[in-house]
């Protein structure tokens, strides 16, 4: 399988996707923001980081860049995107995903572990998971705070595109367990289509032993499975 | 011509840094602040010199990047 890893300036997660997606038997290849077209590939991943700094608004600057109409070219003919972190405030702005990430409720930058609860198993990007299993991976963000207008969050309920919630270790969802007052407990949710996926922890830096624990690879696990 | 921007939050939308500023200032014995909301002003230096077409351009500005219509609301003013 091979993925396309795209690089803002102000982007630090990329090695970190691109070392998860190898460690899943992936073949990925770092594309920088300034391409206008990116070459042939089974998935995009668009990654962590402060792309431009967070100026104006997180990922707003990015959204607009050259290769983010690649992006949402591709997209559109059914490749797999998916947005972690300043990623998934990127595909946000860019208008793949909806709703809004605001400031953490709390105001401050939070980076811990947390628990996520798997809500579909179903997709390109959590088939290597059960429905309702509990993984253990971190966040690291400001501003994961997830909204949206009434409409909207009932739509992901009710078409089942909420893709993760956070949740006590015991799987229950709870105040103390949501690092950042996201409405409902959304940590992640997909598209209509569930081929673009953004959320904001990191499932790739939950790969390896020495980092935590391996909860995060079954996503790229899930995607060598679906794509290779 | 000039055009200022004020991008802020909806009403109903909540602003947790409004209410931190909020707190701060009764902390700081400033009493009767019933509430605060925080926002971004921009100014814009434009060389359109049609002042209908100079407040189109900045209102399309506003959509696409300026403001994030989603929880955003945003007023333009040209001079």
């Amino acid at each position: 399988m091979k993925a396309a890893v795209i690089s803002f300036p102000g982007s630090n997660r990329e090695r970190d996707i691109m070392m998860a997606l190898e460690r899943a038997g992936a073949r990925p290849a770092l594309v920088w923001h300034g391409d206008a077209e990116i070459a042939d590939t089974d998935l995009i991943v668009v990654p962590g980081g402060f792309s431009y700094g967070d100026y104006l608004r997180c990922g707003a600057m990015a959204a607009h860049s050259p290769v983010m109409k690649a992006v949402n070219e591709k997209s559109a003919r059914g490749t797999p995107v998916l947005g972690v972190c300043n990623g998934f405030q990127i595909l946000i702005e860019a208008g793949l995903l909806p709703g809004a990430l605001m400031r953490n409720a709390s105001l401050r930058f939070v980076c811990r572990q947390v628990h996520l609860r798997v809500e579909d198993s179903q997709s390109v990007f959590t088939n290597a998971y059960e429905k309702g299993q509990v993984i253990r991976v971190p966040v690291a963000h400001g501003e994961g705070n997830y909204t949206a207008d009434p409409d909207t969050l009932k739509k992901l309920e009710d078409r089942g595109l909420v893709a993760f919630r956070y949740v006590s270790p015991e799987g229950k969802t709870d105040p103390d367990a949501n690092p950042n007052g996201s409405t409902d407990a959304i940590a992640g949710i997909f598209n209509d289509s569930k081929t673009v996926l953004g959320l904001m922890p990191h499932p790739e830096d939950a790969t390896d032993p020495h980092a935590g624990g391996t909860d995060g690879l079954g996503m790229f696990k899930s995607l060598v499975n679906a794509l290779h | 011509m000039k055009a200022t921007v004020h991008v802020t939050l909806k009403p109903g939308v909540l602003d947790p840094q409004g209410t931190a500023i909020g707190h701060a200032l009764s902390g700081l014995g400033f009493a009767g602040v019933n509430s605060v909301r925080m926002g971004k002003f921009l100014e814009l230096d434009l060389a359109e010199t049609d002042k209908a077409k100079a407040e189109a351009a900045v209102k399309a500005m506003c959509e696409k990047l300026l403001a994030n219509t989603v929880i955003e609301s945003y007023r333009v003013e040209i001079r």
